[in-house]
């Protein structure tokens, strides 16, 4: 029964995919479908870029003049010498910045030096530009969206904190929903793998880290989306302070675990020690990764899915994608928590591992 | 991997290693110290309340327990007493009867003595009035028999036979 039930739609679903890809080649005009399918990944590439602008859309007005709303940021080079301006100088890109004398240009999302107000960028063989790049330390939608996360969490937990305060020890507001999910660190990822005597000491970090990247990853699916975590420069900084507080408080037993295997013979010992050393630098590389790839080819099929909305162009591809797009939304949903989850929960077990007591063999 | 490093930003590196540094430093002073030490408190408190209450029903129960041994310790006293007077009351009843039959006997044996008393001084009485009367009437039958000569000699004479009968 429960077969038959969900076959059904599939079998239809599967039917009508094909019949609207058979009708849409039999339309012939290929040109411009090609224009739609370049023009679709064009966006999804600088969706998920970085820019220097908080642009929320564009659009071409009735001019032929493209049209951005939204708002500049604040760029900040370091070029022999602090250069801050305006980032509307690039015109989005468009055109060349003059800062003292100085021009920068923008190229695939980022800044160059170049020469004069033509804005040369000199490329070798392989299309990679050979221009100066000046240290880039600008404002830019994503560290906006950082510095939005980080207020957010800071009123929010603040105001939490003080409702504790106020009605004696219980919480009111956000607070109420907002205390499950912190015992839940506390107690279900943090006290297992850490244990109770040492866990008090990284619930902070592991509290902060959790909210941080399920807030992030929210955001990174609201239409004004920037996904701070498809960075690999976020999810490095993560994963490298989760090493920094794991190595730093490695104790003996850690340690000799890694360079002196207890209960294996000297031969292996010597073979583990570095496999073991490499393993402690794998372990945060593959938090780094897991983080970004997860939510990057999220956002890649969820845009390209809404962008078959636009190559199909007709109303049975379209409703359905825009289906697919909306079963993908939710559990896009999922992935955000569980990603933070996941983060928390490995860190919290690296953490367990450098306190762990015990001298047992394994 | 080269696409990885060739997006990797210095720049968004450095902010996000600040703020989010900032953020868990800030957080653990405003927020998840207090945050966690209120949850905590609660949760003692909690756990206290409920073993004070797990006390407080021990004690109730030892109290009850009390209770009835206090309560059982009375009766069985009560009971004792009740014993004690009944016995007493008996015994006072005995006593009673006992000094009640003696002196009555007592009574009985006065009775009895002023009676042999009163019938021997009755009995003296009678003696005596009889004694008179008898010689009273002794007197006036003598005296009628002195007053004629003829009696007076049968007189003698009667006696006289029965003295010699005797």
């Amino acid at each position: 029964m429960r077969r038959k039930i969900s076959l059904k739609p599939i079998t239809l679903l599967l039917l009508l995919i094909t019949f609207v890809s058979f009708g849409q080649e039999g339309h012939g005009n290929g040109e411009e479908k090609t224009d739609i399918k370049t023009e679709v990944k064009e966006y999804i590439q600088h969706h998920l870029q970085d820019s220097y602008d908080f642009s929320l859309t564009s659009y071409t007005n009735e001019a032929g003049e493209h049209k951005y709303v939204g708002f500049p940021l604040p760029v900040i080079l370091w070029d022999n010498g602090l250069k801050v301006f305006s980032s509307s100088k690039f015109h989005h890109g468009e055109a060349v910045a003059e800062v003292a004398g100085n021009f920068y240009k923008i190229h695939h999302a980022k800044i160059y030096k170049v020469a004069d107000a033509h804005g040369e960028i000199i490329e070798d063989a392989e299309h990679h530009a050979t221009n100066e790049m000046p240290l880039d330390f600008s404002i830019t939608k994503n560290v906006t969206m950082i510095m939005m996360v980080f207020l957010i969490m800071f009123f929010m937990f603040k105001r939490m904190a003080s409702s504790y305060k106020k009605n004696g020890n219980m919480p009111k507001g956000t607070g109420r929903l907002l205390e499950p999910i912190v015992l839940y660190v506390r107690d279900e990822i943090a006290k297992p793998n850490i244990g109770e005597k040492h866990y008090k000491r990284y619930m902070s970090y592991l509290l902060t880290v959790f909210f941080f990247v399920w807030i992030v990853n929210l955001f990174g699916l609201t239409p004004i989306g920037m996904n701070v975590t498809n960075n690999i420069a976020v999810t490095f900084c993560l994963a490298i302070i989760t090493y920094l507080i794991t190595t730093f408080s490695g104790n003996k037993n850690y340690w000799k675990h890694i360079f002196w295997m207890p209960g294996v013979p000297w031969p292996m010992k010597i073979v583990l020690a570095p496999i073991e050393l490499l393993g402690t630098f794998i372990k945060p590389f593959a938090l780094m990764i897991r983080l970004y790839a997860n939510i990057t080819a999220g956002h890649i099929v969820m845009m390209s899915i809404i962008g078959m909305m636009f190559v199909f162009n007709n109303w049975i591809g379209s409703s359905l994608s825009f289906l697919l797009a909306f079963v993908l939304g939710v559990l896009e949903l999922l992935v955000a928590a569980l990603q933070a989850y996941i983060f928390t929960v490995l860190s919290a077990l690296y953490f367990g591992m450098a306190v762990e007591e015990h001298d047992e063999a394994h | 991997m080269e696409k990885l490093l060739n997006e990797f930003s210095i720049g968004l590196f450095f902010w996000q290693a600040l703020i989010f540094l900032c953020l868990v430093f800030l957080l653990k002073k405003f927020a998840w110290k207090p945050i966690l030490d209120s949850v905590n408190n609660r949760e003692e408190g909690i756990k206290d309340a409920l073993e004070s209450a797990e006390n407080a029903k021990r004690e109730m129960q030892n109290l009850q327990a009390d209770n009835q041994k206090l309560l059982k310790e009375a009766r069985a006293e009560r009971e004792a007493m009740l014993k004690d007077a009944r016995d007493i009351k008996n015994k006072m009843v005995e006593d009673a009867k006992e000094d009640a039959r003696t002196e009555a006997g007592k009574l009985i044996a006065q009775a009895q003595a002023s009676i042999q008393s009163e019938k021997k001084a009755a009995i003296a009485e009678l003696k005596n009035q009889v004694a008179n009367l008898s010689i009273e009437i002794a007197e006036k039958v003598v005296r009628e028999e002195l007053s004629n000569k003829d009696k007076q000699i049968q007189l003698v004479e009667s006696m006289l036979g029965e003295a010699t009968l005797n």
